[in-house]
């Protein structure tokens, strides 16, 4: 067995947080752009014009089969070309993020819709509401409440996720582990800690999922 | 920007060698294949098993399947290569890790099997708790009134059946294995994210390489897919299961 020195954990403490807030930011940002993007690839995907939902399938489909690993290493490649600047790893996570989750997204939001009874929208044209308001008054705020849960999973997941940034050198949780591993020459002692910040927050965030989801059945 | 394509750059020599950049990709491909079935064989075994526990009566065994879930599940997988890699070493007696960490041989493969075949054991266990808690439970109640014991039910008449119904969600996650191989990149695998990687800088054409890279992702994520259907049409339980041709 080695000997440890978890004594490093205490100086590491700042590098942590700071990197700990961008993985948040990273993953609220991209939960948000995620779902409202994801929501209108769902409504492309279900919409009867059909080079709209055709396109938005293929992007979801074309998500959905590489690693994401590799879509990040796309971004970072190709930003710089669309933008004509080279952007920040952080920024180019940031954006990459929100766009593959999206197509996540847009799978749970799709079925969510599809869940909602067809009496729904028939009473909601019957009242005269048009297309618009029904989807927007009526549809989706059921199909989002039937699917909370199924999108807070999603979201903790990204959040696992965002530690693939390491990949362009992104300056998250893990990263800041890293850095002070290799600074200290205590490697080992702050994969362990990375790993139990991890699976503390995730885990928490799963239990408090299953609670919601208890409480969402029972009132449905 | 311009950006300069030069769709022959895989037939062109590496500038540290005399391989082609082909070369390159297809050993990636070809790691990339070792890791993710070594790794799906190690997950459906494990996988089978730890399921199976989380469905019997039995309180401890639920609780140990459940913690084995939420162990992997609650960790990125990225972290977990780490923890594999430098980590788990440290933990082993004195000799074991001398030999694992100087003369284990194809000692981030071994690692990276290891740590994807575990990651996604926890994912199987979850479907086939589902696949055993969807049967009937005339099934359960029936197999036991034979004269089976508990084990026997589950390998003669539970498992058998759920299995075939946890195929749809087993395919994804085959295909996710492929998919998530793609981590061993940061623990020194030489598989195609790796070569990606050392491709772009190598040669500067990054475009070309990642199209290469995606179409190759691309073909496994298919191949895997097309796999598992012809799987599960010949397995399909007569009678059980809707749709029919």
């Amino acid at each position: 067995m080695g000997e440890f020195d978890f004594s490093v954990w205490g100086p590491s403490l700042p590098f942590i947080r700071d990197g700990l807030l961008f993985t948040l930011r990273l993953t609220l940002v991209a939960m948000t752009g995620g779902i409202v993007i994801g929501t209108l690839l769902a409504l492309a995907r279900l919409s009867p014009i059909a080079p709209l939902s055709r396109v938005a399938g293929a992007y979801v489909d074309l998500m959905r089969s590489i690693p994401l690993v590799l879509v990040i290493l796309w971004f970072f490649l190709i930003i710089p070309f669309l933008t004509g600047s080279p952007v920040g790893a952080e920024t180019s996570a940031i954006i990459t993020f929100t766009a593959f989750e999206a197509a996540f997204y847009c799978e749970i939001m799709r079925s969510g819709i599809q869940s909602v009874p067809r009496g729904q929208l028939n009473a909601a044209q019957a009242l005269g509401l048009g297309r618009a308001q029904t989807m927007v008054h009526v549809i989706l705020p059921q199909a989002m409440r039937n699917m909370l849960p199924v999108l807070l999973t999603q979201t903790i997941v990204l959040f696992q996720d965002t530690s693939l940034v390491y990949a362009i050198g992104a300056k998250d949780m893990l990263k800041a582990a890293d850095v002070v591993g290799k600074n200290y020459n205590r490697p080992v002692e702050m994969i362990v800690l990375s790993a139990l910040i991890y699976f503390a927050i995730c885990f928490g965030l799963s239990l408090a999922v299953k609670q919601l989801q208890k409480r969402v059945a029972i009132i449905r | 920007m311009n950006y300069h394509w030069n769709w022959s750059i895989f037939l062109e020599q590496v500038k540290s060698g005399d391989e082609t950049y082909l070369d390159w990709l297809l050993t990636g491909l070809g790691w990339t294949l070792a890791l993710s079935l070594t790794a799906w064989a190690l997950a459906l075994t494990i996988g089978i098993v730890v399921g199976a526990l989380r469905s019997t009566p039995s309180r401890l065994l639920v609780a140990i399947g459940n913690a084995w879930v939420e162990l992997f599940r609650n960790i990125p997988l990225l972290v977990q290569m780490f923890l594999w890699f430098f980590v788990v070493p440290e933990f082993l007696p004195r000799d074991w890790s001398l030999w694992v960490k100087q003369e284990m041989p194809a000692k981030e493969f071994v690692t990276a099997a290891l740590c994807l075949g575990f990651f996604t054991s926890a994912r199987i266990a979850e479907q086939v708790r589902a696949g055993v808690g969807s049967l009937p439970r005339g099934q359960r109640d029936a197999a036991l009134a034979l004269g089976l014991t508990l084990p026997q039910a589950y390998r003669q008449v539970l498992l058998p059946q759920a299995l075939r119904i946890v195929i749809p969600p087993l395919t994804s996650e085959f295909m996710n294995v492929f998919k998530n191989s793609s981590v061993a990149f940061a623990i020194g695998v030489l598989e195609l994210t790796f070569q990606a990687r050392q491709m772009q800088e190598d040669s500067e054409q990054g475009i070309e390489t990642y199209l290469a890279v995606t179409l190759l992702y691309f073909i496994c994520a298919f191949s895997a897919n097309r796999g598992m259907a012809w799987i599960e049409a010949r397995s399909r339980v007569p009678g059980l299961i809707a749709r029919t041709n």
